[in-house]
């Protein structure tokens, strides 16, 4: 910019962005599909703080006083529910979509701090399974890869509805990253673009997916908790329905998830955000008497410690990470900048997952870019980034006073914004107590009159 | 309760015993493990996951009608239905046998990856959909979309199909002895070789369907046009 004349004024409406996808458009055809996740502003968890003790509440001793992060998943009807060190987990990330050394660092990463790790879209692999202490196996509607004796292997069933980066959409795997060996695993033709079914093969609705469930139970013998995943949009019904089927652990996934190939217009403009989606699923757990007893996990956009703890303060049983693994991992380093450049793209920047010319090795089939990376040195880092959210949790938590992390409730947090308010029910930050009575009462009055 | 004499009929009533120990008692025996070989379901009475997750190679005859996801992800058995078959019938199927005397209703053999699934009456929409390997051979006719995204694998329909019958169809054949009321996107007819007339008769013959000659059906498969996304095709989506 700083070469520009001042006089020149960039459009809001038509900034440079919006410029290059019209043009694009207009070349090519075709919309763009894209990884990662919504990169539009939406409200998020930075629009909360915690409140912190004083003298009206009594903070824990950091280092000293414990504050625990144990979270078992599944105690509602499976006989071996998922026993956490942490409450955060691996989301489900496909061996196609990834590399097989990234899932391999993956699920090392998570079983060195105690957490699971999640399959994806394409099957589990034999490395996934072997470096993943505790792994759980994601039912599809493409069902690739699907078979009883990887759900015997599981150590949990995830029933993948919908995902937050598309609530509505079936997966994508375009014919670069189908290889001989996912094309094997999916039972497809090498090369051809690969779209995944939005809806599932043999069950519609919420009592199909009561019976679908029965089945997966009695298949393995009703040992492993089953989960249901829902993209975030009409989340106080679809949480309802999910423990109404039978759920034993419910997943919600705001639209800042990420994926590894959808198309831009769906990422940026279907599902609700985080947010407001937890305060949703958590009312529907209460009214049904469910809360804590369901467990709840909330994925999208978590990437610190502080976006942990917010999430279970609002009522969350764990969150999961997926985007924010891969950058752990290197994805969008700057030390690959160079590579990014090369196609198009900077560190910082990348998105086009989609493509599998990934310069880190993570998101691609392409053998010799998955030999860059490393998975040991990948669960090393994936391991050290779990530990500090975990830690800062942690840190938030004992501010609060808490001695777990699950201690952690709506009443420790104030909004920023009035959005933020009015989505999570948090009072805003410095409002006058009883205010929003106030306004009740006189809006109240008002129509009285009328 | 698992009896060592594998010769012996083992019946198990599902008035008077659970679904779940009747699907425990048939998961006992994966990998070998002493027990009947051949099993009778008396009063299945519709319930659901009937004999779902089997890995052994036993009989199990279901006296009466099966709800949803019957035979479910069946691995080795022969399973059969003397009555109808709800939702979903062998859905995943990996192998062995799974057969219904009636009439069974949508997704049959959704997603199987192998063995062979028998409807000796009609099957529903949706029959074979994304079917991963699994032969199907339908004695009646199928409904709509059936074969929808299938992959691989044969589907066989001695009667008619019912709409879109093959939509964006990957590699799976398909043959039709009566009226297809219309194919899916990127599905068309194709040309019934010699290779094709042999694999038909092999395949009715496996079904025990003798009343029907291979050379009276069409085949249909994929245009392949579908395969990666091209704007042209647009009104194919």
């Amino acid at each position: 910019m700083s070469d520009l004349p001042p006089n020149l004024r960039e459009s809001y409406l038509y900034d440079r962005t919006v410029i290059a996808e019209i043009q694009r458009a207009a070349r090519e055809g075709l919309y763009d599909i894209r990884g990662f996740g919504a990169k539009r502003k939406l409200p998020h968890f930075d629009d909360l703080l915690f409140l912190g003790a004083s003298i009206s509440r009594y903070p824990l001793e950091g280092y000293r006083e414990r504050c625990g992060t144990e979270v078992t998943l599944g105690t509602r009807f499976a006989k071996k529910p998922l026993e956490l060190k942490i409450p955060v987990t691996i989301a489900g990330m496909s061996f196609g979509a990834l590399s097989a050394p990234a899932k391999e660092a993956l699920g090392r990463g998570a079983t060195e701090v105690g957490t699971s790790t999640t399959t994806g879209d394409g099957g589990m692999t034999p490395e996934e399974r072997e470096h993943s202490k505790t792994l759980v196996y994601q039912l599809l509607p493409s069902r690739y890869g699907m078979n009883p004796d990887d759900l015997r292997r599981a150590d949990a069933i995830e029933v993948v509805v919908g995902q937050g980066a598309k609530p509505g959409g079936g997966g994508m795997l375009l014919g670069h990253k189908i290889s001989d060996r996912v094309a094997a695993m999916r039972n497809l033709p090498k090369g051809i673009d690969q779209r995944s079914a939005s809806r599932h093969p043999d069950w519609t609705g919420p009592d199909d997916l009561e019976i679908k469930i029965g089945e997966l139970r009695e298949i393995t013998d009703w040992e492993k908790p089953i989960f249901v995943k829902v993209g975030a949009t009409r989340t106080y019904y679809d949480v309802q329905l999910a423990v109404k089927a039978g759920a034993d652990v419910i997943v919600v996934d705001g639209m800042q998830g990420g994926t590894a190939a959808t198309q831009d217009v769906f990422i940026e403009h279907v599902g609700i955000p985080t947010l407001p989606a937890i305060p949703l699923a958590v009312q529907a757990l209460q009214e049904l008497g469910m809360h804590r007893q369901v467990q709840l996990i909330v994925s999208g956009g978590i990437r610190t410690g502080a976006d942990v703890a917010k999430a279970l303060a609002l009522g969350a049983d764990a969150v999961s990470i997926g985007v924010a693994a891969l950058i752990a991992m290197g994805d969008n380093s700057p030390e690959h900048d160079a590579g990014y450049r090369e196609i198009g793209s900077a560190a910082g920047y990348y998105d086009d997952y989609q493509a599998g010319r990934d310069p880190t090795g993570i998101s691609t089939q392409d053998e010799e870019l998955a030999a860059r990376f490393d998975p040991e040195l990948g669960g090393r880092r994936i391991a050290n980034y779990l530990r500090v959210l975990t830690l800062e949790a942690q840190t938030l938590a004992r501010a609060c006073g808490k001695s777990h992390v699950h201690n952690l409730e709506p009443e420790d947090l104030v909004a920023l914004t009035i959005e933020a308010s009015l989505m999570t029910g948090v009072p805003l930050a410095g409002m006058r107590l009883g205010l929003l009575d106030e306004i009740a009462e006189r809006v109240a009055a008002r129509l009285a009159d009328r | 309760m698992t009896t060592v004499n594998e010769t012996a009929v083992e019946v198990v009533d599902l008035a008077t015993t659970t679904l779940r120990e009747l699907n425990q008692r048939l998961h006992d025996l994966a990998g070998g493990a002493p027990g009947s070989r051949h099993w009778r379901v008396l009063n299945p009475s519709g319930a659901h996951a009937i004999a779902c997750g089997i890995d052994a190679e036993i009989e199990v005859e279901i006296e009466g009608h099966a709800g949803y996801y019957c035979a479910g992800m069946n691995k080795f058995a022969t399973v059969r239905v003397h009555g109808n078959a709800s939702t979903g019938l062998a859905e995943n199927i990996m192998s062995g046998t799974v057969i219904v005397e009636g009439n069974a209703s949508q997704s049959v053999a959704a997603t199987g990856r192998g063995g062979l699934v028998v409807v000796n009456g009609d099957a529903s929409a949706r029959c074979g959909i994304s079917m991963k390997g699994v032969d199907i051979v339908v004695r009646g006719s199928v409904g709509h979309m059936s074969a929808f995204m299938a992959q691989t694998g044969r589907l066989v329909v001695c009667g008619d199909a019912g709409d879109a019958l093959g939509d964006s169809i990957y590699e799976a054949r398909l043959y039709v002895r009566g009226r297809v009321a219309g194919l899916g996107a990127d599905c068309i007819e194709k040309e019934l070789r010699d290779e094709h007339v042999a694999e038909l008769r092999e395949l009715l013959a496996r079904a025990g369907v003798d009343d029907a000659d291979p050379s009276e059906f069409r085949r249909y498969g994929s245009a392949r046009q579908l395969y990666t996304f091209k704007i042209d095709n647009v009104s194919a989506y």
